[in-house]
């Protein structure tokens, strides 16, 4: 297929590629951060994920028919405004669904799969009601759109940057929140061993309204992110759901490293085949590697080393 | 004597009660021969009374699909209040019941059996996917049923009790490849689609007629349904530098693409590279955003912005209907040209039975159609125009062309398979 090509442009076509690559990477990183700390702190296995980031993309459309009837001067910011706003909103409805559903059921995690599935029905007939069943366009201000000029071949595309930059530093902020603050140790303390946390002193109903309230709300400002790359619609969350348990399991539930490196491992793999095989092909490669691994070490790449 | 005045009395009432039921007789005889009674016009039991005739509409109100399926119900539900407010069918109000597919094949087979068996309906408007078609598709030959179909689609279908109201893939197909061949001076093509049967058998059609030209089809791919990340294939067609991007993505896909094909600085209203869909309606555009796909082409039979008369009021009381701020796409108008189709043929029949419908169809003309003039054609498609539009900021198309002809429907087209 390389027939008839210059060096120059390989080599440009294949940086191109790599970047892509680099997009798709953020892109997994970014959906499945949100579910990671869900499900690998808390066991909760949240099938309404996907449901949550449209709630962030949906508050972001609002946010940008706020801006651009009320205060137009102010639409090139309106984007970092929705993003916070998606943040809270997502996080407050992820505290009263942990607060009325999820705390009922921790000693039964097999039926928050059920659980959850039902409340991402319920909120996608919710979404249809309000929003209608139509997508939604969300417009986005002149500046992130198009791309880079960087040689004759290259282009970057700007809202590639931004979301690999929005990643990174949410990845910071999480890392941080987890290794770093008094509020991360609890919250590993009662992943390690609910018990005994509780018996030093950790309010552990707490703890999980919090990483439940963290969760969603971090898949909030995915949501919203992903308006630039996107669709928005009642159902646009199934269409990422399968990705980011994908790279949540891929990467061993329990560990943010591990799933940082499933979500590369998986990007790199399906973006280089996409490149020499059909799409579809290429999803297909991927899924059976992922399973055979599996396969292997069911416990994903990384895992906590804990006595059970 | 008071024997007599009782016999006197009672002769007196029957007397009286035969005259009001003359009386009462006179109007049904005199709206006979615009009324006719029921058992005449409807000899299969169907759900037909003597001032009222009940139909079907079938489509998916929740779901995935209920994003592409609202626009048809609510013109399908537009044309039967057009039709009953010019006074019915064969005299008989169009009374419907709704039923919701749920995006759901097998749910969509048992509302079609609900619909026949149970409901006896005269007619029934619906389906959307092709998936869900091919699942009704036994049911309404089994129970004799009527189904106006409003969706384009693959072809490689006929069956007597559908009547396909959309372009099958020839006629929007071959016009399209046509014009962007002459005026774009198109010498290769990259065909993209997702991965499912429309797609394919689509972008098979459009390759042999491309390779029939002597042109060159320089890549082909498939990507699943619902996927998200096209930078890959967007790197690919770069590479390529094909004149023409041929797509036929859809659903969420279609938002993806081309906000990512924009973000790739891949210029549709440049002139090195032409753009040319058939699966991007005005519906479509509305989740894509204006912006992201200004400079595309769309070959399809019907816009919005059709300049005749018969479209102006179309849109008019589409709005006035569903709200000001709606937009209307090729299938939505499809689905609208149903229930008209029906009632020319039932009148043609005078009669609802699905027999003599069916037998009346071929030859129904609608000169009234937003799309202008359309046919019906021995094989149950229509004959109909189509026409090339450019996608605008406003996400409204411009008609740049439009056949002269009507394109025949050729649902197994020889040499294309």
């Amino acid at each position: 297929m390389f027939d008839g090509y210059t060096f120059s442009e390989l080599t440009s076509i294949l940086a191109m590629q790599g970047f892509a690559g680099l997009i798709l990477f953020s892109v997994f990183v970014l959906m499945a951060l949100g579910l990671a700390i869900i499900f690998g702190q808390m066991g909760v296995i949240n099938m309404a994920h996907g449901e949550f980031m449209i709630l962030g993309a949906y508050v972001t459309y609002i946010c940008s028919h706020i801006f651009s009837t009320y205060l137009p001067s102010l639409f090139g910011i309106y984007f970092f405004i929705a993003m916070i706003l998606a943040f809270f909103a997502a996080g407050a409805l992820g505290a009263l669904v942990e607060w009325a559903m999820i705390r009922h059921l921790y000693k039964r995690p097999l039926d928050t799969l059920l659980a959850t599935w039902g409340l991402s029905l319920i909120l996608q007939q919710v979404y249809r009601s309000v929003f209608g069943a139509r997508e939604v366009g969300v417009t986005l201000p002149d500046y992130l759109l198009g791309s880079f000029q960087l040689t004759d071949i290259i282009e970057v595309p700007i809202n590639g940057v931004f979301v690999m930059c929005l990643t990174f530093l949410i990845t910071l902020g999480v890392a941080y929140l987890m290794f770093k603050s008094t509020w991360g140790k609890q919250v590993r303390a009662v992943v390690q061993n609910r018990a005994m946390a509780g018996a030093v002193g950790i309010n552990t109903e707490k703890v999980d309204r919090g990483t439940y309230a963290l969760g969603c709300g971090i898949a909030g400002v995915a949501g919203s992110a992903f308006t630039m790359v996107g669709s928005t619609g009642p159902t646009s969350g199934q269409l990422y759901i399968v990705d980011t348990f994908l790279v949540v399991v891929f990467g061993g539930a329990q560990s943010l490293l591990g799933t940082i490196a499933s979500a590369f491992a998986i990007s790199q793999s399906q973006s280089t085949l996409e490149f020499f095989l059909s799409g579809s092909m290429a999803k297909i490669l991927t899924l059976l590697t992922v399973v055979g691994i599996l396969m292997l070490r069911p416990q994903g790449l990384f895992s906590l080393k804990i006595r059970r | 004597m008071s024997r007599h005045h009782t016999t006197d009395s009672t002769l007196f009432s029957a007397l009286r009660r035969k005259f009001i039921l003359g009386m009462a007789a006179l109007p049904v005889v005199a709206m006979a021969p615009f009324n006719s009674f029921a058992s005449d016009v409807n000899t299969t039991g169907l759900a037909v009374t003597d001032d009222e005739v009940t139909v079907g509409i079938l489509h998916s109100v929740t779901g995935t699909m209920a994003i592409s399926e609202t626009g048809s119900v609510q013109a399908e539900k537009l044309a039967i209040d057009q039709i009953n407010a010019m006074g019915g069918v064969l005299g008989r109000k169009i009374k419907f019941i709704q039923e919701d597919g749920a995006s759901d094949w097998p749910t969509f087979a048992e509302k079609s059996k609900k619909l026949l068996v149970n409901d006896k309906v005269a007619a029934v408007f619906g389906c959307w996917t092709s998936a869900s078609r091919k699942a009704v598709l036994p049911v309404f030959e089994q129970y004799n049923g009527m189904l106006y179909y409003p969706t384009f689609y693959e072809g490689l279908e006929q069956s007597p009790n559908v009547i396909y109201t959309g372009q099958e893939a020839t006629q929007q197909i071959l016009a399209g490849i046509d014009w962007v061949v002459k005026e774009k001076d198109a010498k290769s093509f990259f065909l993209l689609g997702s991965d499912y049967i429309w797609p394919r058998t689509s972008n098979k059609i459009a390759r042999k007629h491309i390779e029939k030209k002597g042109l060159k089809v320089v890549g082909e791919e498939y990507y699943p349904l619902g996927h998200t990340q096209f930078n890959s294939v967007i790197n690919k067609i770069r590479l390529k530098k094909p004149d023409v991007i041929y797509a036929i993505v859809v659903g969420g896909s279609n938002v993806a693409f081309y906000k990512q094909l924009k973000a790739a600085g891949i210029d549709l209203k440049a002139d090195n590279i032409t753009l040319l869909t058939i699966s991007v309606t005005e519906d479509e555009i509305r989740g894509i955003g204006g912006e992201n796909i200004e400079g595309a082409y769309a070959a399809m039979k019907y816009f919005q912005s059709l300049d005749n008369e018969n479209n102006k009021a179309f849109v008019k009381a589409f709005k006035e209907k569903w709200g000001s701020d709606i937009v209307i796409g090729d299938v939505t108008q499809a689905a609208y040209l149903g229930p008209w189709l029906w009632k020319a043929a039932v009148e043609k029949a005078g009669s609802f039975d699905i027999d003599k419908v069916r037998a009346a169809s071929p030859g129904i003309e609608l000169t009234t159609a937003p799309e202008g003039y359309v046919r019906i054609h021995e094989n149950h498609h229509l004959w109909s125009k189509t026409r090339v539009g450019l996608a605008q900021k406003d996400g409204q198309y411009k008609v740049v062309y439009e056949t002269k002809e009507l394109m025949e429907p050729n649902p197994f087209p020889k040499g294309y398979q």
